[in-house]
């Protein structure tokens, strides 16, 4: 199996769909199997979806939005933006720094660096909460002095960004590092032998590069990281209108019986994911050859 | 400096590769390995017989066989449905294709907790597919089955994200040439496409399987949490460290941390680097 | 795009960031008011939420000034464990002595004798567990005996987590005591008969009540008193009826000041008076209109005291030695409840 197969490539149109008819099945296999398949996402993934919007409008509109306007539910709102707002941008920054390093030189210990990268994404987001309050709890490693010297961690908002950044870790990384090797290393070069600066040329050369890469990390970290809640719910503290996500918040709702105020906030994350799965297809149809690394090179 | 460097990397003329490898390094640790790190020394601290003990009993097995049986029922039912879906997205056309192939990556845009609640309405006795299989006897949420649909949500994109690819690639000359050799459909499929695929569903499988592994937000709305039946291991994470048992909580999370190294190990085995693996794939 | 575009991009995202860390910042400043945190228990929701908005009236007409109560709710056992992990609590309002008692002394922000502080045991009220059954009763469910029978569903959260469950632990524990004229052996074999029965174990009284009420798991809720009559209301009342055992617990769930906290934020004063005002008749009524026994029945409605049944109650005091007896005994590792639950595999 060559790495370029298993490299996977955005999804595109089926160019031999209905292709040649000796390799086909007949039409009611065909349809059989596309009905197994269709019912099969409807029920894990289509009805889960319609349900939470039918919960939502289920004492209509004015009961919606005054779920939604919620003081409480406004704060999460904040929150959950805030928080996407620190930890997004942290994770492109280090994305691009992980993804330069591994993709542009070839150094000892490269394939453990890369292991190291992978693990926040198979860590239990629990843990990912755990390990912050062993350290930052008043119980934990360094939580007397910060106690001591008036820093709070732990159930306020650098928690719940550390463990926001810590589940998020990799996305953004994972993305643009194959565009990176794919390129190679000539151009930078070149650009460097006619005189320019090492970072115009990452300006002017890598960047541009992989910009849709970078963009495309940026959409499923963001995703992932308004929408937590394992790892945040460990460091959060529930506080009301304080230290709750708009995850949380739902949770909170939902504890409260006040499922349709639940499915409301919750239907504003669905919101997001769609909006999320929209932009990426643009950005798949549109950019394909971008964002693949097999693509043109 | 720079010759003690060259010794462990090849010489390149591209600069900044001790900024970028400072920054993703200190990241790395900041972040991720020194909070690891806290996380090992404290179930360390309680000394080898008392974590073996914690890793032995009753409890802890029970909800760490539940957590990784579910994962594992979890991501073959994925592989055998991602085929499935992969197959059909790939080769045939109906109407809708495009739709249904965007909305198969649901599950990485939807934040856990509202898929949680959402599954619990839909599959609770008195939902919509609930209330149809509850006078069959078969109940989904609140019980194992429920923890595994959840996992089942979480864990269907990563496989059909990386077959629907190779599928793409594979030449139809050569099912053309094995029909025409005389071979039946179904041999073709199990004999041409299905070795071509494998490795990719393989990596699939294993992605599904880690993901699933450590979830929380999604299963813990659809699981009864009953000790020893329906309690998944992070929960049980959570509830050592509710009832002030750090350490229990610790020796936890750190088996569950080994079995994450693991995988993530066995995937760079499998074809030398994860790629894109998280969105589309 | 040109390079100058990723610039300015680059740009955005760091201004982006400027404004995040302003925004945190400026959270953190504006204090001008007072602001409390009271870190509660799972069913006090709704209580609080009218207590907080009462005595922030009251303090603004009292002092001129304004304070905002902020809430934290979940299991009681969770809740004392943010307090001990460093959630910076000016009150605690929990479901039992022994969580206040954890964080004393784990923490030394509470001083050990903090239950004498404040009247009645420093509880404003108190409760007691009955059982929530489904309309007309189907199972035929009038007392604990009833609970172990084998196809009895019965739903209760985790003693190991919530502290309604264990108050609804002990309540059957004397229930059975007392019916098996003390015998150890056989109050444990209904121990272990009635938790064999329970199908959900949720980590608080109100995951379980959510499963019960919403989720139609179960036969049997055991819940506090007002979380029954809450049940009615928020899902109509037409859909469930309340069992009320021969014999139950009284349930204290206590107030404390988070001394350390409150010193070392300057909020003594308002956390006091906030504490003290649970034991205002204005408060007493309000807590009586949530269904919780008020510890001044004359300040109630009237209306509102017909509601509570008299049911014989032991304590946990009297009968079981006090929290600082009960818990370990009971609920710590290797406890009663440990050793008796063995669920179904």
């Amino acid at each position: 199996m060559s790495e370029a197969a298993l490299t996977p490539s955005p999804a595109r149109p089926a160019r031999r769909a209905g292709g040649a008819r000796v390799r086909g099945e007949s039409r009611l296999v065909q349809a059989i199997l596309i009905a197994i398949a269709l019912v099969f996402l409807l029920l894990v993934l289509g009805l889960p979806l319609a349900s939470v919007f039918v919960e939502a409008f289920r004492k209509g509109w004015d009961v919606y939005l005054e779920g939604l306007s919620d003081p409480d539910a406004l704060a999460a709102v904040r929150l959950t933006l805030l928080v996407a707002a620190i930890a997004v941008p942290v994770n492109v920054v280090f994305g691009l720094a992980a993804a330069w390093c591994i993709a542009k030189y070839e150094f000892r210990g490269k394939t453990l660096l890369t292991s190291l990268i992978d693990l926040p994404f198979s860590v239990s987001p629990v843990i990912s909460g755990l390990v912050y309050v062993l350290l930052f709890g008043a119980q934990g490693w360094f939580g007397p002095w910060l106690k001591a010297n008036g820093v709070e961690i732990i159930f306020a908002l650098p928690g719940i960004v550390l463990a926001t950044i810590f589940v998020t870790f990799p996305f953004v990384a994972r993305e643009v590092l194959p565009l990176m090797q794919s390129h190679g290393t000539a151009d930078e070069e070149a650009a460097l032998t006619l005189g320019a600066s090492g970072w115009r040329t990452f300006w002017t050369i890598t960047l541009p590069n992989v910009k849709w890469g970078v963009l495309y990390g940026v959409l499923l970290c963001n995703a992932r990281a308004m929408g937590e809640f394992g790892a945040v719910s460990v460091v959060s503290g529930r506080i009301r209108g304080l230290t709750t996500t708009m995850p949380l918040h739902v949770e909170i709702l939902y504890n409260e019986y006040n499922t349709v105020a639940a499915f409301a906030v919750a239907s504003l994350l669905a919101l997001l994911a769609l909006v999320t799965l929209v932009l990426k297809t643009l950005l798949e149809w549109r950019y394909a050859d971008h964002l693949s690394a097999n693509g043109k090179h | 400096m720079q010759a003690a460097a060259s010794r462990w990397r090849q010489p390149s003329i591209l600069p900044g590769f001790g900024l970028a490898l400072g920054v993703t390094l200190t990241a790395l640790c900041l972040i991720v390995l020194i909070p690891l790190a806290g996380l090992v020394l404290k179930a360390a601290s309680i000394g080898p017989a008392e974590f073996i003990a914690i890793a032995r009993s009753e409890r802890t097995v029970a909800a760490l066989r539940l957590s990784f049986g579910a994962a594992f029922l979890a991501a073959l039912v994925n592989a055998i449905f991602g085929m499935l879906i992969a197959w059909v997205l790939v080769r045939y056309r109906f109407p809708g294709r495009r739709l249904v192939d965007a909305a198969v990556d649901l599950p990485f845009a939807m934040p856990t907790a509202v898929a949680g609640i959402a599954l619990a309405a839909v599959y609770a006795p008195n939902g919509w597919v609930g209330s149809l299989l509850d006078p069959l006897g078969v109940k989904v949420a609140y019980t194992p089955l429920g923890v595994a649909v959840a996992l089942v949500f979480i864990g269907l994109p990563f496989v059909v994200r990386t077959v629907q690819p190779v599928l793409e690639e594979i030449e139809p000359e050569v099912e053309e040439a094995a029909a025409l050799l005389g071979a039946e459909r179904l041999r073709t499929v199990f004999t041409v496409v299905l070795p071509a695929v494998f490795p990719a569903l393989i990596t699939g499988f294993v992605l599904a399987f880690a993901r699933a592994v450590g979830e929380y937000g999604s299963v813990i709305f659809i699981a009864g949490n009953v000790p020893m039946v329906s309690e998944i291991a992070p929960l049980l994470i959570v509830i050592r460290l509710e009832q002030f048992d750090y350490a229990g909580a610790a020796v936890v999370g750190v088996l569950m941390l080994l079995a994450s190294f693991l995988l993530i190990l066995l995937l760079n085995l499998l074809h030398g680097g994860l790629r894109r693996r998280y969105g589309h794939v | 795009m040109t390079r100058k575009r990723l610039r300015r991009l680059f740009d955005y995202a760091m201004a982006a960031l400027a404004l995040a860390f302003c925004l945190a910042v400026t959270a953190g400043a504006r204090a001008q008011t007072v602001e409390l945190l009271n870190v509660s228990y799972d069913p006090t929701r709704e209580l609080y939420r009218a207590i907080n908005a009462a005595f922030a009236q009251e303090w603004k007409a009292k002092t001129g000034k304004t304070v905002t109560i902020r809430q934290s709710h979940g299991g009681s056992g969770a809740q004392a464990r943010t307090v001990i992990d460093g959630l910076n609590a000016d009150v605690v309002t929990l479901a039992l002595g022994g969580d206040i008692d954890a964080i004393a002394q784990r923490t030394k922000k509470i001083p050990a004798d903090w239950q004498k502080r404040l009247p009645n045991n420093a509880s404003p009220y108190t409760s007691t567990i009955v059982f929530l059954v489904r309309k007309g009763n189907p199972k035929g469910i009038k007392d604990w005996g009833d609970l172990a029978k084998p196809g009895v569903g019965v739903v209760t959260p985790n003693p190991k987590t919530s502290g309604g469950a264990r108050w609804n632990y002990l309540a059957a524990w004397a229930w059975a005591k007392k019916a098996n004229n003390g015998d150890e052996a056989k109050t444990r074999e209904y121990i272990a008969a009635l938790f064999a029965n329970v199908s959900v174990l949720d980590t608080g009284a109100r995951g379980a009540t959510t499963t019960f009420a919403q989720r139609g798991i179960g036969d049997v809720l055991l819940a506090w008193e007002n979380e029954a009559y809450l049940v009615g209301e928020e899902f109509g009342a037409e859909k469930f009826d309340i069992v009320t055992p021969s014999l139950s617990i009284l349930a204290e769930p206590p107030v404390s000041l988070v001394d350390g906290n409150v010193d070392a934020k300057g909020t003594r004063e308002a956390a006091q008076a906030y504490l003290d005002f649970l034991y205002t008749p204005k408060a007493q009524a309000i807590i009586a209109k949530h269904h919780y026994r008020p510890m001044k029945p004359e300040a109630a409605d009237p209306k509102d005291m017909a509601q509570f049944k008299t049911i014989d109650l032991v304590t946990i005091d009297k009968d079981f030695g006090g929290w600082t007896k009960a818990q370990p005994e009971h609920f710590g590792d290797g406890g009663t409840f440990d050793q008796l639950y063995k669920p179904k595999r």
